[in-house]
């Protein structure tokens, strides 16, 4: 056909040699650090929102569904294929986890998004590894479809039943929550104090301990499980060969049309799961519920550069500005601003260290215009808040895409027999 | 198509048997079969006496044979152990056996390879141990070599050749795939030779001579590029001053100082392995890589000027990878005839393409340059590499350049478009086209050029007089080893 | 120029062989699902009145202009995904701009086409920016860029709107520069909007500018092989940005014939989702302006068409969508394997003419 193929670059961009691993160490210390940054944030603009533990809460909620459908992505690209059906995938979960969820019960709805998830990543599977349709036209195709699945299947199941409807499914009874005994309360006593760093920490520990969702652990589970798998078991290596390089695979024998098939599914079956936790958020199907985070998700994994930690991370920072929108609202992201024009500003000094002068320029300008815009205004209207995640990975991507890795193959036709 | 056409091979366990063939022979082809890539149409594979038939590499790799391919086969993103290990991975049980195995190995062929590295921070020689090491590991008993020293520097090379003698004296047969003569006949026991997809002789090398081989390999007569009456004027046509290409990687630079002149009626050869800034020479002529030092074409310093500019202000391109640089595959061949050229008459009229004349001229150029293809309306995709070639020489001589770079105008072109080329290429020689010849054929570097320039590791190292030089001298001096005149 | 009828038959099948098949998935689906199956085909084939006529092709013209915005950068190999946001945005600004009426008449509807082209183009072209200086793939910043358009339209809208009980708008536009619309369809009560004259005139533009100009070939040259137009000496950045702004400014121009010709101000019922419409339609007509439109009818068609599904199948109307999808998958996969098939064919063909001795090159002599 004659749509395009995934544009690859003219020569492949070859990384830096300088790849730190991330230890332990450092992940705590970058931990304390945001920490820290958060506390003088709060107590140099009095946002006392942007650090407390019903804002970490609600953006531990707000950032799951974006997590899972970010894994999903990870799973699919790097088998190396491009998954842009993401928000079809999670669409199809959250009608799975509505009607399941509704008639016998949140788990069954767990267990009917993975399936209806993984039904929409087979059909992209079969476009793209099947078929070798390019990844993104597929992708746009099983949006289109899964929207239109889910409206008409919702139209059926819902219509008449006692609080449903043709857009919405009756209440849907959420899994039970539960507090880490004793760290949950001790926690909380100490957040209430408000001393400088101590009650931030306190928050955190208090935000990660009270009022946890099962389904939460299962989420966070979904990303230790994958990380093993797909860095520590042959099955992983498998198919992070066809994401780097299929011909590779091919020639030593690995069937690389049946370990994109099976990442593929996988990767619906995740972002299916992340459909469930809209679902159990709202107690509710809603039509248009998704909004948009499939595509949200792919954003984070890259912003994470196609690793779990790293998608972890992004999928927090977009759960986070929602909590904030959903929170104090114009409150919170009005000394968010303060802190990113800052960290701009700063990111100038090491950029103009490195001698990389155009980015400096960029970066100084935009810092120098948030801090601006948070002197001259005392709170953010709330359509710029709910930006925030949007412009943010933008930025992120503007300054940082070269260091990016993504998968070699990634979003490249393979058939068969090319090898050699 | 038929690439292969009755090919008969029998190769002694515990020897090195070298298979020769010009490009395009059907060596790769062959190996394919041999590998459970592609499915022959007929005939049968023995191995050890047991008749086999291979549909997946996976069958090849269950008889014991191993395949290291020429462009290497490896993730670059991955460590050697994970290259290694991957689609074997319980060989040799748990990691910790498999890469207690990559050890012993290493030490037993002298491979000095970090299993933990990513092989991307890897040099060539190591990566071509690491395939080596990939087909090991799965305890292949024959190993197939793919142009193993195409992309070798040379010591690469003999200690690529060290590492096969060792492998044979462990009872392994080594398939060695070849067009290099001279290395052939160092290192193997048996010399197969094939031409257009059949096998035709095999012989001894130890008494058999480079120039019967090649003469094997092309047929009866050798078309060598016949040296002719020097057309060569005073009037420098391009110079080249202190180019110099750093590596965006921070490696070693690309291109180190390098200067010459050609004049009109005169070409220039650059001789050396490939990967030795040849490539980079080429696209920084031409304005697609960007390196400090001065360009001239006749006065006009041009250094500054985009691609574009340099083609219309009389360079002609004949790019080294005619398929990614030169063509559109999908488009029929009147508009690639307009590649290239789209700024430029007869393609044009005002801002609009000029469909009638850019057709009436690729009917002239498929007549004048005998592209053998059924219209003009065909695809580029559709045609043989020779005939694709030479629909491309056609079109960059069209404009009647006064500069032509030609990188490898001749490679995986079937004989009969060589000579054409070749012929095509003396003619504007003689109209006073000034030309830069980049070639890994040494018999067409000797025929065709006036001066050879040797090109090693980015460096313009020493000056041949084609006159008065050998093949096997040109080979010496490519390696640095020895410097001439 | 010989026809190769063989070929465009297999080509024209493809698209035809793929509406049979989503009609067939559709019905299974039905079935299962307990639905009347014939009575929604007999629904949605049966022959449209006059008045759902024009809705058909007031709906194609606007289909068609956000697919052609599509298939600019699909020509390019290059995916804007941001069609939506760059008309969404687009069409805010142009019905802010209308509505203030700087110009009389006329003028102002001219007015408001250029600027929405210009947002439209500028928004697009931020896309190309950051892809040529920074690396940064379209489908995501285009992605992102819908997101901000939406927050930045919806914060836009609140400052400058007018609202009356329920609806929150821009000002409407003055009378004088509203666009009656024809009554292409006789019987028809309503009117086809003005602004579809613009769809033609986009779609001949298209098809001009790409096909026949250096532009274009430069254009398609860089889709087909980045690598060749760089050796062809085409500047690939460059067109990248030309091609993202060109698109930008066709995006724009899809919510011209909603504003000027029914809505007349733009509020937040204002038409969503075109631009993934138009991604699929695009695809459907193989980027071509003449299967584009046949592509954006048979949309409008089917969505027309569907409307009354509910009352007279009781059946939700959202099947459309379900057949859709199903069309645009299936169809890029036939055209996926045809493809396969013409390149081998004509492989075939050439090798057999060759052997045949039916060459154009004359002599086998060339120059020497």
């Amino acid at each position: 056909m004659a749509a395009p193929t995934a544009s690859a670059p003219v020569s492949a961009p070859t990384p830096s040699a300088r790849s730190r691993k991330i230890t332990l160490p450092w992940v705590l210390l970058g931990v304390a650090g945001l920490i820290l940054l958060l506390a003088t944030l709060r107590v140099v603009t009095g946002a006392d929102d942007v650090a407390s533990s019903g804002t970490l809460r609600a953006a531990i909620r707000a950032a799951m569904p974006i997590a899972l459908a970010g894994l999903g992505g990870l799973w699919a690209e790097r088998a190396g294929v491009v998954n842009i059906g993401l928000e079809g995938m999670l669409i199809m979960g959250t009608f799975g986890a509505g009607y399941a969820g509704w008639q016998w019960g949140m788990w069954a709805g767990v267990f009917f998004a993975l399936v209806f998830g993984a039904l929409a990543g087979l059909l992209h599977a079969i476009a793209t590894v099947g078929f070798g349709v390019d990844h993104i036209v597929s992708g746009v195709a099983i949006n289109v479809i899964a929207l239109g699945a889910a409206q008409y299947l919702a139209d059926i199941a819902f219509t008449g039943k006692p609080g449903g409807g043709p857009t919405q499914s009756p209440p849907v009874e959420p899994l039970p929550t539960f507090d880490i005994p004793g760290l949950a309360d001790f926690a909380k006593e100490i957040e209430d104090k408000h001393w400088f760093f101590i009650s931030d920490t306190a928050a955190l520990v208090g935000g990660l301990t009270t009022r946890l969702s099962l389904l939460t652990l299962l989420g966070l589970s979904l990303f230790v499980i994958t990380w093993w798998v797909l860095w520590r078991t042959s099955f992983g290596l498998r198919v992070r060969a066809c994401g780097e390089s299929p011909t590779a695979a091919e020639t030593l024998g690995v069937n690389v049309y049946k370990y994109k098939y099976i990442a593929v599914i996988i990767s619906g079956a995740c972002a299916g799961i992340g459909g469930a936790f809209l679902v159990e958020d709202a107690s509710v199907y809603r039509d248009g519920q998704t909004g948009g985070r499939g595509y949200i998700g792919l954003a984070a994994m890259i912003f994470g550069n196609w690793r779990p930690g790293g998608l972890l991370l992004g999928s927090g920072l977009f759960g986070f500005t929602d909590a904030l929108r959903l929170r104090s609202g114009g409150e919170s992201v009005h000394a968010l601003v303060l802190l990113i024009g800052v960290v701009l500003i700063l990111l100038t000094g090491l950029l103009l260290y490195r001698g990389q002068r155009g980015q400096a320029a960029i970066s100084l300008l935009i810092g120098a215009g948030l801090v601006a815009l948070y002197l001259s205004t005392d709170v953010i209207p709330d359509d710029f808040t709910g930006m925030t995640p949007f412009v943010t990975t933008l930025l992120v991507l503007a300054l940082a895409s070269q260091r990016l890795r993504m998968p070699k193959a990634d979003g490249v036709r393979y058939r068969r027999g090319q090898a050699g | 198509m038929i690439a292969n056409d009755e090919v008969n091979l029998v190769v002694r366990r515990g020897t090195v048997h070298a298979l020769v063939g010009e490009n395009g022979a059907g060596k790769s082809t062959l190996m394919k079969i041999l590998y459970g890539v592609q499915k022959p149409d007929s005939g049968t594979i023995r191995v050890d006496g047991k008749e086999l038939s291979f549909s997946s590499p996976s069958d090849a790799i269950a008889a014991g044979i191993g395949m290291v391919f020429q462009h290497f086969m490896l993730a670059d993103n991955l460590t050697v152990l994970e290259n290694v290990i991957l689609g074997a991975e319980k060989l040799h049980g748990n990691s910790d056996g498999a890469r207690a195995k990559i050890s012993e190995l290493a030490t037993t062929y002298g491979f000095e390879i970090d299993p933990d590295r990513l092989v991307e921070h890897l040099g060539v020689g190591d990566r071509q141990r690491v395939e080596i090491l990939k087909v090991l590991f799965r305890g292949a008993r024959t190993i197939v070599l793919d142009e193993p020293t195409a992309v070798l520097v040379p010591h690469e090379v003999d200690e690529l050749f060290d590492n096969l003698r060792d492998l044979k004296a462990d009872g392994i047969t080594v398939l060695f795939i070849s067009h290099k003569l001279d290395e052939v006949l160092s290192v193997a026991d048996d010399v197969t030779v094939m031409r257009r997809g059949t096998t035709i002789a095999t012989v001894d090398p130890k008494q058999t001579t480079a120039r019967q081989l090649a003469e094997l390999m092309v047929g009866s007569e050798l078309p060598s590029p016949s040296t002719e009456e020097s057309t060569v004027t005073d009037t420098p046509m391009l110079t080249v001053e202190h180019l110099s290409l750093p590596d965006p990687f921070g490696g070693r630079d690309l291109l180190t100082d390098v200067s010459f002149t050609i004049h009109g009626g005169e070409v220039l050869g650059i001789a050396g392995v490939e990967g030795n800034g040849q490539e980079e020479l080429v696209e920084s002529i031409m304005g697609m890589l960007h390196a400090s030092g001065s360009i001239k074409l006749d006065v006009r310093e041009i250094g500054d000027w985009p691609t574009a500019a340099r083609r219309e202000a009389g360079i002609g391109y004949i790019p080294g990878d005619r398929q990614r640089h030169g063509l559109l595959l999908d488009s029929p061949l009147w508009e690639n005839r307009i590649l290239g050229h789209q700024n430029r008459e007869p393609n044009i009229a005002g801002p609009f393409i000029d469909r009638r004349g850019a057709r009436a001229d690729t009917e002239r150029i498929v007549t004048e340059y005998d592209v053998r293809t059924p219209s003009i309306d065909t695809t580029a995709r559709a045609l043989s590499g020779g005939n694709q070639q030479k629909l491309i020489v056609g079109r960059e001589m069209s404009n009647e350049p006064s500069v032509l770079i030609a990188s490898h105008p001749t490679r995986g072109v079937d004989v009969g478009a060589q000579a054409a080329i070749w012929n095509h290429i003396k003619a504007a020689r003689r109209q006073g086209l000034a030309v830069l010849l980049i070639s890994a054929d040494l018999d067409e570097l000797i025929g065709l050029s006036d001066t050879i320039s040797v090109m090693l590791r980015g460096r313009l190292v020493a000056q041949i007089d084609p006159q008065t030089t050998t093949p096997q001298q040109l080979g010496a001096a490519m390696t640095g080893a020895e410097v001439l005149s | 120029m010989k026809m190769d009828l063989r070929r465009v038959g297999l080509s024209a099948a493809a698209p035809l062989l793929a509406v049979v098949f989503a009609i067939l998935v559709t019905s299974i689906i039905m079935l299962a699902a307990g639905d009347p199956v014939l009575k929604v085909w007999e629904t949605i084939f049966s022959e449209p009145k006059p008045r759902n006529l024009t809705n058909i092709i007031n709906s194609a013209s606007v289909l068609y202009l956000s697919a052609l915005a599509a298939a600019v950068g699909f020509r390019m190999n290059l995916f804007n995904i941001g069609v939506d946001g760059q008309y969404r945005i687009a069409a805010f600004v142009a019905a802010w701009v209308a509505g203030e009426a700087w110009l009389p008449g006329f003028l102002n509807v001219l007015l408001a086409l250029l600027v929405a082209m210009l947002v439209g183009a500028m928004w697009a072209g931020l896309a190309g920016l950051l892809r040529v200086t920074r690396g940064v793939s379209e489908v995501i910043s285009t992605i992102m860029l819908n997101a901000i358009a939406t927050a930045l339209v919806a914060f836009m809208l609140r400052k400058v709107a007018v609202s009356d009980s329920n609806n929150i708008s821009t000002t409407p536009i003055p009378e004088s520069s509203r666009l009656e619309g024809f009554a292409l369809i006789p019987g028809a009560s309503n009117t086809v909007y003005t602004m579809s004259l613009l769809a033609v005139l986009a779609g001949v533009a298209y098809w001009l500018l790409l096909g026949k100009t250096r532009f274009g070939f430069s254009l398609r040259a860089t889709g087909q092989s980045e690598t060749a137009a760089v050796a062809a000496g085409i500047s690939v950045k460059r067109m990248t940005v030309y091609a993202m702004l060109l698109s930008g400014a066709i995006a724009g121009l899809i919510g011209m014939p909603l504003l000027f010709g029914d809505s007349y101000s733009y509020g937040v019922t204002f038409q969503p989702g075109l631009g993934f419409a138009g991604i699929a339609v695009a695809l459907l007509g193989r980027n071509h302006p003449i299967g584009i439109a046949f592509g954006a009818l048979l949309f409008a068609f089917l969505n027309e068409q569907a409307n009354p599904l509910q009352i007279r199948a009781g059946v939700s109307d959202e099947i459309v969508n379900i057949i859709q999808g199903v069309i645009v998958l299936s169809v890029v996969i036939a055209y996926e394997v045809v493809r396969r098939i013409n390149n081998a064919a004509e492989q075939r063909k050439v090798a057999q003419q060759l052997a045949e001795g039916k060459v154009l090159a004359g002599t086998s002599e060339g120059v020497s």
